[in-house]
C-alpha cells in the first residue's frame, strides 16, 4: 500500500493525493455507524407516530426506513458532499475517482453496495485485507467503482510573528542568496524545518542539538552565505533565519505563514 | 529560476480565479453544455494553471498556494479529460423504462448463465426432495418453516381461511419482504467481486429452494395451488433475483477479464454503470413483488379463484419479458 497516489496529467503536471489507510477509514466508518444507528432510532420513533393511522403501517414504515438508511446513508452523503460522509468529514477523508476524473453517481452507489463483500466474513476482514494489499488502499468496493479514499489534512498556521519577533536576520542582508535559498529548498524541507522550530521546546536537549545541526548543515550546503553573515551563528539560529527567509515576506517583515490566504478563495477538492 | 512570488501571484491570480469560477459554474449546472468558445477558454486556463503549478511546485514556502493550484488543476483535469457523460439530473422514469432494459440486453449472456445456474440448482433441489423427503428439513432455511409440513395440509388450512397469519400485519410483511429480497439482490451483485463464484453459489442455492418446494407441492398434487400462490409475485421476484445474479456475473466477468485485454480499472469502469442500473431496476421490481406477495398472493380460493391468480402472474411475466426485451429499442441511445 502506498501512502500517496500521484497523477501525471498528459501536460506533464503531477498532483498527489495522500491515501487514507484502513485504520483511519474504520474509525470514520465507526462514526458513520453511530450516525446510522441514531438516524434509524430517530426515524423509527417518528414512524411509530404514524401508528394513529395503523400500527401495521407504522411498523412497515419503520422497517423500510431502517433499510433505506442503512443502505442509502453512505450513498446520499457521499453524493451530496462530494465524496464525504459525516465520519469522513470528521477525519478529513474524501472519496475520489482513482483516475482523477469526475466522481460519478454510479461509482458512489457501487462502492457502497459492494460494502457487503468487504464486510465478509465479519468486521470488515475482506475489505481491510484488500485495503492493505492494494497499491491504492482500495477495498473491493473501491476497486469495482475505481475510487480511492484520500486524506486531506488541514495545516495549522504557526504563529510566525511570535517565532521571529525581534530577531535580526543577517541572511536578509543578502537578498540574492535568500532568493536562491527559496528556490533550492523543497517544500518538504521547508515544512520540516518550520515544524522543527515550532516544536523545538518539546525536544530533549541532545536530540534538539543534533536535529538543528543536521538541518543547518543541509541548508549551508544548498546555499553558501558569506562568512560575515553567518559567523558564530548557532545551528538553531541559522535554521530559524532560513525559515524566516522562506516563509516571511521580504522587507516588510510581515509573515506569509502557512494558512495565510495567499489566494483569496480555497478551491474545493472536487 | 528565481521567482518573484508576489509579482507572480498578482499577475496570475486573475486566471486562477477565472478558472475556479468556470469550474464552479460547471458544478452548479451539470446539464449545461459549454459553448465552443467557453470550452476553448477552459482548456486555455487549465493549461495556464497547470503551468503555474509546475513553476510553483519547486518553490519552498508556499504550500497553501501549491495545494490551491493542485486542487484547481485536479478539478480542471477531471473536466477536460472526462469522456463520460456528465451526471445530468437523474430522471427516474426514463432510467427505469429505457436504461434498465438496455442494460439487461447488453449483458444477456450473463442472464442466461444466471438462469442456467438456477435451473441446475432447482433440478438438484427436486432430486433431493424426490429421493429423500427429509431433505427439505435439512436444506430449507428458517424463513421457509411454513413449508416444512405436508403441502396438502397447508393448502387445506390456507383455503379454509382459518389461519390468516398475516391479518393486521400485511404492510409489515410487505416491507420485510422488500428489505429481505433487495438485501439478497445486493448480496448477489456484491458477491460478483469473488470472481462471480459467490453469486453462482447464491443463485444455485435459490434454485435448490425453488426446486425443492416446487416438487414437494407437485408430488402432493397441489400444482394449481402452487402456481396460484407463486406466480403473482414469483413471476417478478424470481426474474429479479436472476437479474441481480446477472449483475454479479457481469462484475465477476469484468474481474476475470477473459478475452478482454483492457486494464482491470477500465473493464470495471465499463460495466459499473450497467451493474448499478441492473440493481436499481431489480429494487423497483422487488418493491412491486413485495406488495403483490403480501396483498394478493396470500389470498387463496375461495376468496380469489386460482385461475385469476395464475392469469395475473402469467400476464406480469409476459409484460416483464416484453419490457426487458423490447423497451428502449426505438429511443436514441
Amino acid at each position: 500500500m502506498k501512502s500517496e497516489l500521484q497523477i501525471r496529467t498528459p501536460e506533464g503536471i503531477v498532483f498527489a493525493w495522500a491515501l487514507a489507510g484502513p485504520i483511519t477509514r474504520s474509525i470514520a466508518w465507526s462514526v458513520d455507524l453511530m450516525v446510522i444507528f441514531a438516524l434509524s432510532q430517530g426515524l423509527s420513533t417518528l414512524c411509530l407516530l404514524a401508528g394513529f393511522i395503523s400500527g401495521d403501517f407504522a411498523l412497515a414504515l419503520s422497517t423500510l426506513s431502517y433499510f433505506v438508511i442503512s443502505i442509502g446513508y453512505g450513498v446520499a452523503t457521499e453524493w451530496a458532499w462530494r465524496g464525504q460522509t459525516i465520519g469522513k468529514r470528521m477525519l478529513r477523508l474524501r472519496v475520489m475517482d482513482a483516475s482523477g476524473l469526475r466522481l460519478q453517481f454510479h461509482q458512489i452507489l457501487m462502492r457502497n453496495l459492494l460494502r457487503f463483500a468487504d464486510l465478509l466474513p465479519g468486521f470488515y476482514l475482506v475489505g481491510g485485507l484488500a485495503c492493505l494489499a492494494s497499491r491504492r488502499a482500495q477495498r473491493l468496493g473501491d476497486l469495482a467503482a475505481n475510487t480511492i479514499v484520500v486524506h486531506q489534512p488541514v495545516f495549522t498556521a504557526p504563529d510566525l510573528d511570535q517565532l521571529f519577533a525581534g530577531k535580526f536576520n543577517s541572511l536578509r542582508q543578502h537578498p540574492h542568496l535568500a532568493a536562491r535559498l527559496r528556490q533550492r529548498v523543497s517544500p518538504e524541507e521547508a515544512r520540516l524545518a518550520l515544524q522543527a522550530l515550532v516544536r523545538r521546546e518539546e525536544l530533549e536537549p541532545e536530540p534538539r542539538v543534533r536535529l538543528f545541526a543536521q538541518l543547518a548543515t543541509h541548508f549551508r550546503e544548498l546555499v553558501a552565505f558569506p562568512p560575515e553573515a553567518v559567523e558564530a551563528m548557532p545551528d538553531e539560529q541559522y535554521v530559524r533565519n532560513v525559515v524566516d527567509c522562506l516563509f516571511r515576506r521580504e522587507g516588510s517583515g510581515s509573515p506569509r505563514a502557512e494558512g495565510t490566504p495567499v489566494v483569496v478563495a480555497q478551491a474545493s477538492s472536487r | 529560476m528565481i521567482l518573484d512570488l508576489p509579482r507572480f501571484i498578482a499577475a496570475e491570480r486573475p486566471a486562477w480565479t477565472e478558472l475556479e469560477r468556470a469550474l464552479d459554474r460547471l458544478d452548479a449546472d451539470p446539464q449545461r453544455r459549454p459553448t465552443l468558445e467557453e470550452a476553448k477558454r477552459l482548456h486555455f486556463l487549465y493549461g495556464k494553471v497547470s503551468s503555474d503549478l509546475g513553476r510553483i511546485a519547486t518553490f519552498a514556502a508556499e504550500p497553501d498556494l501549491r495545494r490551491y493550484l493542485e486542487s484547481l488543476t485536479a478539478r480542471a483535469y477531471g473536466e477536460i479529460h472526462e469522456t463520460r457523460a456528465r451526471s445530468a439530473g437523474w430522471r427516474p422514469v426514463p432510467w427505469f423504462v429505457t436504461e434498465f432494459p438496455r442494460a439487461f440486453r447488453r449483458h444477456w449472456q450473463a442472464f442466461l448463465v444466471s438462469v442456467l445456474i438456477t435451473v441446475i440448482g432447482a433440478l438438484f433441489g427436486s432430486f433431493a426432495v424426490a429421493l429423500d423427503t427429509e431433505a427439505k428439513e435439512a436444506i430449507l432455511p428458517d424463513m421457509f418453516a411454513s413449508h416444512l409440513g405436508d403441502p396438502a395440509k397447508r393448502v387445506q388450512e390456507e383455503e379454509s381461511g382459518k389461519s390468516d397469519r398475516l391479518q393486521g400485519h400485511r404492510s409489515t410483511f410487505a416491507s420485510q419482504l422488500m428489505a429481505n429480497n433487495i438485501g439478497v439482490s445486493i448480496k448477489a451483485v456484491a458477491l460478483g467481486m469473488t470472481y462471480g463464484l459467490g453469486t453462482m453459489v447464491l443463485l444455485f442455492y435459490n434454485g435448490v429452494i425453488l426446486g425443492l418446494v416446487g416438487l414437494d407441492y407437485i408430488l402432493a398434487g397441489q400444482l394449481v395451488f402452487l402456481l396460484g400462490w407463486l406466480l403473482p409475485h414469483g413471476s417478478i421476484e424470481i426474474p429479479a433475483i436472476l437479474l441481480a445474479g446477472q449483475g454479479g456475473l457481469v462484475l465477476g466477468h469484468a474481474l476475470l477479464g477473459s478475452g478482454d485485454r483492457a486494464p482491470l480499472g477500465l473493464r470495471l469502469r465499463a460495466v459499473g454503470g450497467d451493474v448499478m442500473t441492473l440493481i436499481g431496476g431489480v429494487a423497483v421490481l422487488l418493491v412491486w413483488a413485495g406488495l403483490v406477495e403480501s396483498f394478493f398472493s396470500q389470498y387463496h380460493e375461495p376468496v380469489i379463484p386460482y385461475w385469476l391468480k395464475i392469469a395475473f402472474g402469467s400476464a406480469e411475466l409476459g409484460v416483464l419479458v416484453w419490457f426487458l426485451t423490447m423497451r428502449g429499442r426505438k429511443e436514441p441511445a
